[in-house]
């Protein structure tokens, strides 16, 4: 395949140059773009890169971070403020894939990929678009659309208060490098005692990573005890729609989903020895 | 077809070469460059044979397009020994048995040099999650993660034992 290369000097230019060309793709850390081209995918013939460094930058803005979309998973793993996502971001293949990947390219990424993305959801991540809109991460995700025209420059998150607010767990049949049976995120923001504002969100148990709006109920304006849990466990088929792949079928994703949101939610109640 | 030049540093020499837009980094350095250390395996980032060090960051060279990496300082295994002396962890590969066939070893080579860089005393947990990007058909892992460990152990990788 012959590829033409295009290098713009920001994001809204490479935005005219993907409206103007739909068998152009936009180039983040291309782990999975170097793979298509690799293996002669022949739906798309032009790259288009960035030289923006809005998008390779972490900033702090009071209670969020925005993160970069060109940022890599080594790039926030290195970054002093960002260690409350070191658990997502290491879980994203081994070294030398966090050393290209990046988080713009995470959120594009196909199930049963996108195990960062879901650690954002949960977040309430907000992404930016080349023309300077913003939308909420888990609308973005479902409506995300494949016709390629759409940059992310930017993705802002809340920062929990406190780093036993917020859990993420992957779940992986290879140690420690897997791609993911399921990923749960949460957010659980407590006052009182009371749960508040609490956010989950599942990674590779739908077309895209999801927010799990009826664990979310479940759990808002409870204490985090066993009651709570198994309130919120057993309503985790109503949010999901686990896909069949080459890692799991979705009646084994299905099945063990509970499990695992189970264990998560234990581990934060802070209960080690579980209920 | 477009050809874009690129400068890099390989292994301590400068280089210059013409790429192919799209073209990546392994065909460039195998092909182009005469590198035939870092392997072709999968061509999709999961095997880890084409691993090399870009700018001081372990990196699969199969992903790497090769236009992005003008400018950059770049290792391969070519470029660890000293002549026919080799490097340390070369040598502990033999020693330990930590190659059969061999295909994986210039890439679990490169990702155990940039560990031994950045982390002179590395937990063994630290070398299976520095390799866990590299897959080994043959040895079961445990011969390299022991041999990595025992250059550690000796002070380091950038000793070249006799
Ligand atoms: C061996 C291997 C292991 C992996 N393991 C994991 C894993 O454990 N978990 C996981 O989640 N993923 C994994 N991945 C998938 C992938 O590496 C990551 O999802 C990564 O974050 C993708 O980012 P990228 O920058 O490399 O994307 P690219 O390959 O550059 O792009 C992927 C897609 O996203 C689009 N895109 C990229 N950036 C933007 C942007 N800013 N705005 C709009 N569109 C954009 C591209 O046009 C393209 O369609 C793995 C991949 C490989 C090869
Ligand atoms: S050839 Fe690059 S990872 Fe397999
Ligand atoms: S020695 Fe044969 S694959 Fe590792």
């Amino acid at each position: 395949m012959s590829i033409t290369s295009v290098i713009c000097p920001s994001a809204s230019d490479a935005a005219r140059v993907l409206a103007s060309n739909n068998r152009a793709r936009f180039f983040g850390g291309g782990t999975l773009l170097m793979r298509s081209i690799n293996e002669g995918d022949q739906s798309f013939d032009t790259i288009v890169r960035i030289n923006d460094p809005i998008m390779m930058q972490i900033q702090n803005a009071g209670r969020q971070l925005i993160i970069g979309a060109g940022v890599t998973m080594s790039g926030l793993l290195s970054n002093r403020d960002a260690q409350f996502l070191a658990s997502a971001a290491r879980s994203v293949g081994g070294p030398a894939i966090r050393n290209m990947a990046t988080v713009g390219g995470n959120l594009f990424a196909p199930s049963p990929y996108g195990d960062f993305t879901t650690a954002l959801i949960a977040l309430d991540g907000i992404a930016t678009l080349a023309d300077g809109s913003t939308v909420p991460l888990a609308d973005f995700l479902l409506k995300r659309k494949n016709d390629h025209t759409s940059i992310v420059t930017q993705i802002s998150v809340n920062r929990p208060n406190s780093a036993d607010e917020f859990h993420f767990l992957k779940v992986s049949r290879v140690k420690p490098k897997g791609i993911a049976v399921m990923t749960f995120a949460a957010c659980l923001p407590r006052q009182g005692g009371r749960l508040q504002n609490v956010r989950v969100a599942a990674g590779a148990m739908a077309p895209t990573p999801v927010r799990m709006v009826s664990v979310e109920q479940a759990l808002e304006g409870q204490g985090l005890d066993a009651g709570t849990i198994e309130a919120a466990v057993g309503v985790v088929s109503h949010d999901l729609a686990a896909p069949t792949d080459a890692i799991a079928t979705s009646w084994y994703r299905a099945e063990v989903a509970p499990v695992h949101l189970r264990r998560l939610l234990i581990g934060a109640s802070g209960h080690t020895g579980g209920y | 077809m477009t050809k874009v030049p690129v400068q890099i540093t390989l292994n301590g020499k400068e280089r210059s070469v013409f790429v192919e837009a799209g073209q990546n980094l392994l065909d460039t350095l195998r092909r182009s460059l005469g590198d035939l250390t870092p392997k072709y395996g999968c061509g999709q980032g999961t095997c880890g044979c084409c691993s090399v060090v870009i700018d001081g960051q372990i990196r699969l060279s199969c992903l790497t397009l090769a236009e992005s990496v003008d400018g950059s300082v770049i290792e391969t295994v070519a470029g660890i020994g000293d002549g026919a002396q080799l490097h340390a962890l070369q040598t502990a590969f033999i020693t330990h048995f930590a190659a059969q066939c061999g295909f994986c070893t210039t890439g679990m080579l490169m990702s155990a040099k940039n560990l031994l860089d950045n982390n002179p005393s590395p937990t063994r947990e630290d070398v299976v999650e520095a390799i866990s990007g590299n897959i080994c058909r043959c040895t079961g892992y445990e011969a390299i993660i022991n041999a990595i460990l025992d250059v550690a152990a000796q002070g380091g990788s950038g000793r070249q034992l006799s």
